[in-house]
């Protein structure tokens, strides 16, 4: 796990406060038209690969006639794939259920993968939705905010996969050639770090 | 030692059903999620107290992994999909 680190944090924190709790609930926070930008850039993206069907398991046959119960789960649209996305970010996102038991990481997958991603989709759309494109001051009920802490998490989460994300990155960025293009995305990454903590703290 | 004669039929137990064998819920450590944010989860999926949402959390992040909670087998794997939507890396295990 992480802390957001006060020596590299400093600089986002001092562009933008991050969240603040309201008086009378929920939590507020104000955003400049870059930054609205970032997010509802990165949010997009993490939409965009959680709704595409293709990312997730590889097609395999369709169920026959000889598999009546199988043809009724889709039909139903009960079940999902029973495999692991290949791309690395989405099995990040939709993890296995079990570690060491396929059959019943499958089974698990099958029945709970779909409502995940609809979950994350609809978290993404809620940031998009609540969050203009100039930015600006936004208002957000508890209920929101809590939707958006998971949102910013997934970006995070996708982001930390790119970025081969490991708990001592402090030590590695400042190794990191200021040209390397994910030294910008590093950047972005803490502040994203240093937002979802003040989102945290506004929360509790 | 002896061998059970081989036309005895063994009843088929469900382990699941099996009370003194739980089923738990085990929340690997990650590098990217927050040790803040991991605490306010378990405490909002759990409604454990902050001190124990704290302690467990700081079991994750030292030891690299801990049981959260226990149970039948379909109660941790609700549990383990709520915390797969907090981007929780969860699994659900037998405990032997």
């Amino acid at each position: 796990m992480s802390e957001p680190d006060p020596d590299r944090t400093g600089e986002a924190g001092d562009l933008v406060g991050g969240f603040r709790a309201r008086r009378k609930g929920g939590v507020t926070a104000s955003f400049a038209e870059s930054q609205a930008g970032i997010i509802r850039a990165l949010v997009s993206q993490v939409e965009e690969l959680l709704e595409d069907p293709a990312g997730g398991a590889a097609p395999g046959p369709g169920p026959g006639p000889a598999d009546p119960p199988d043809d009724l789960a889709v039909l139903l649209g009960r079940t999902g794939p029973a495999t692991p996305p290949d791309d690395p970010v989405l099995a990040r996102l939709l993890p296995d259920g079990y570690r060491e038991d396929t059959e019943a990481a499958g089974e698990f997958r099958r029945f709970t993968e779909e409502e995940l991603r609809s979950g994350k989709v609809a978290a993404a759309r809620t940031v998009l939705d609540t969050l203009p494109e100039q930015g600006g001051k936004i208002e957000l009920s508890e209920q929101d905010a809590e939707i958006w802490l998971r949102a910013l998490n997934d970006v995070r989460l996708a982001l930390g996969v790119r970025l081969e994300i490991t708990e001592d990155i402090a030590e590695r960025s400042q190794d990191l050639d200021p040209a390397d293009p994910r030294a910008a995305y590093l950047w972005v990454y803490d502040w994203l770090t240093y937002l979802q903590e003040t989102l945290v703290r506004a929360l509790r | 030692m002896s061998v059970a004669p081989a036309e005895v039929e063994r009843p088929e137990v469900r382990q699941d059903a099996v009370p003194d064998t739980p089923w738990v819920t085990i929340v690997w450590n990650d590098p990217v999620n927050l040790m803040s944010y991991v605490t306010y989860v378990f405490q909002q999926v759990f409604g454990y107290s902050r001190r124990k949402a704290e302690k467990l959390m700081l079991d994750v992040h030292h030891k690299g992994r801990a049981v959260v909670s226990a149970g039948t087998r379909e109660s941790m794997e609700r549990d383990v999909a709520v915390l797969h939507g907090y981007g929780l890396w969860a699994t659900v295990s037998h405990d032997k």
